[in-house]
């Protein structure tokens, strides 16, 4: 059970922490000023449940592992910092490039959703602690999934290149949107061990708040003029797209020129 | 009323420190004087993030990255009180942000300088808001009521940023032989660019005689300057580290710090714009406002659409 549970709370670490770097990039260069405080908001947000969902893999991981093999005491930034690309188990979709506005907005909104329904679920958690984290969190993934929603209304029923932007992003996000809802082994196994969310009953939901938002933007919906489009995947259990080596590179790069520093 | 009448009553609300609202009556000099400052100000809070936030992505701990990302937050919401400030004076936030991208408004002129290592996070953090505090402090007391009221909301959030970039300098100061060396090459580089923060020497500095009687300003750079060499010359031996001036020494005589004389050549080039960052500061911020244009476009046009069905329901 425990290693199962360590996979599955890094795999929700990973993704709140990839995509809280990418939209960090954002810091300092956002399209107006009360949009660059809130997309960094939202990356702080991310850091916090990365942070939280880190320090109890970290502590599932010294239960599991130093005791019998006496390697080296997990912590948040052991995690983060010193795990190999193929280690890392975040959806594909985080670690897309941030591109223009719209790419943003629309990874923003996808990932959000989803996160929003999961956690919700999570909050039921058989695990205490997952539970707790999903509570504290869904706050904060409610004022996402509201913000982004609004700006793909805005961006879709704004002006023609808005629209067209939108649409663009669309094209590129899409075929990583299935991965959220295909399980990973280990998630099959928390499903069934009862602390982990079953990820195929929340697509229905999902979909639905996509249409609507995309109804309301003016746009048709992804989901019906999509069919037959191929789902990338492979990010959950460690194949990723080339974008993640770079990321980590430079996130990782004072801990690996540093090892064993204290910061 | 006539202008002098005008004037007089201007004159004695300052005299008797009561302070000028943007309703108030007030000579053309004294608000253009305030523009200028503000707008000045702002400007920097906002290019001030750009060194900063070029460590956001390498911060070397989790907790280091929330902290720094949420330091840089804050300079753009104080950019966000200041422009809202000079707006009361009749600008826009529009028109102040075109005249820094053309170069007619400045910025302080320590954000052209690189962040090389993450020991500059904590030197710009301890030194640059430190010497910014200190001129801050006394804003929260300077005659134009908005701004003064912007400046109590930003100077409780800078006292933070100073300690966490102390904070970020005591933890390298207590580290391997590289993190020492790297803590105090920032200090090195940081200490003379923030002793120039404070600007020319008192006789030779253009608005600061009118500023003073405006009560706009409230104390002299020179004074300004020598509070802060007190401080840090203190500070820095709880860092175990040294400051790079042969001349710093207590003087029993007048109870404060000799220190050596600035490069005032540096200066000078530093602000007619040959830093070493000078010309990146600003295509950055012209680049992130022009690929933002759609963005914008598309928020406002999406509101008036928005507008226009509403009006549409009601009637």
């Amino acid at each position: 059970m425990n290693e199962t549970l360590y996979n599955y709370t890094l795999h929700l670490a990973d993704n709140a922490l990839i995509l809280a770097q990418r939209n960090s990039e954002w810091c300092g260069h956002g399209p107006v000023l009360e949009q660059d405080i809130a997309i960094t908001n939202i990356s702080l947000d991310l850091i916090g449940q990365a942070r939280s969902l880190y320090q109890y893999a970290a502590e599932l991981s010294n239960n599991i592992f130093s005791s019998t093999t006496g390697a080296r005491t997990a912590t948040e930034d052991t995690l983060a910092y010193l795990r190999e690309g193929r280690a890392y188990k975040n959806c594909l979709l985080v670690e897309q490039p941030n591109g223009d506005w719209a790419q943003t907005i629309l990874r923003q909104f996808f990932f959000s959703t989803c996160q929003f329904f999961l956690y919700q679920r999570l909050q039921r958690s058989a695990d205490s602690t997952l539970a707790a984290i999903a509570e504290k969190s869904l706050k904060e993934v409610t004022y996402h999934v509201r913000w982004s929603s609004e700006w793909v209304i805005r961006l879709g029923d704004g002006t023609e290149e808005s629209r067209n932007r939108l649409l663009n992003a669309l094209d590129d996000l899409w075929p990583f949107t299935g991965e959220m809802f295909t399980p990973a082994g280990y998630e099959t196994d928390a499903v069934n061990l009862g602390f982990g969310v079953d990820v195929k009953a929340i697509k229905p939901l999902w979909e639905q708040r996509v249409n609507e938002i995309f109804a309301e933007a003016t746009l048709s919906s992804p989901i019906t003029g999509s069919e037959g489009v191929w789902m990338q995947s492979g990010g959950k259990e460690g194949v990723h797209t080339e974008q993640l080596g770079f990321i980590l590179a430079e996130m990782q790069s004072m801990q690996r020129t540093f090892p064993g520093c204290e910061w | 009323m006539s202008v002098q009448e005008l004037e007089k009553i201007f004159l004695n609300k300052i005299e008797q420190e009561v302070k000028i609202e943007p309703k108030d009556w007030m000579p053309d000099a004294y608000r253009k004087t305030l523009i200028r400052q503000i707008s000045q100000h702002a400007h920097s809070e906002i290019v001030g993030m750009l060194p900063e936030g070029n460590w956001i992505s390498r911060a070397p701990s989790l907790k280091r990255k929330a902290i720094l990302l949420a330091k840089v937050q804050d300079e753009a919401g104080h950019g966000l009180y200041l422009y809202s400030a000079a707006e009361t004076l009749g600008t826009t936030r529009e028109q102040t942000i075109l005249d820094l991208h053309s170069g007619k408004a400045k910025y302080s002129s320590i954000f052209n300088y690189p962040t090389l290592t993450w020991g500059d996070i904590g030197a710009i953090g301890w030194l640059v808001d430190g010497a910014a505090i200190l001129n801050q402090v006394m804003l929260c007391r300077t005659s134009y009521g908005p701004y003064a009221r912007a400046m109590v909301r930003i100077c409780k959030e800078e006292s933070f940023h100073q300690r966490q970039g102390f904070d970020i300098l005591m933890a390298l100061s207590k580290g391997s032989p590289e993190q020492r060396e790297m803590c105090q090459d920032a200090i090195n580089r940081w200490w003379w660019p923030s002793l120039m923060m404070f600007g020319p020497h008192d006789g030779e500095s253009t608005h600061s005689e009118q500023s003073t009687l405006w009560k706009i300003k409230r104390m002299s750079n020179d004074e300004l300057r020598q509070k802060f060499v007190d401080m840090i010359a203190e500070q820095v031996k709880v860092l175990n580290m040294t400051l790079p001036d042969d001349k710093l020494k207590w003087n029993e005589t007048t109870k404060h710090y000799d220190f050596g004389e600035i490069n005032w050549t540096e200066f000078w080039n530093v602000v007619k714009g040959n830093g070493p960052c000078n010309k990146q500061r600003l295509d950055a911020r012209r680049k992130a406002w022009d690929e933002g244009a759609w963005v914008r476009e598309a928020a406002s046009a999406h509101a008036a659409k928005r507008k226009m069905r509403e009006e549409k329901k009601i009637a």
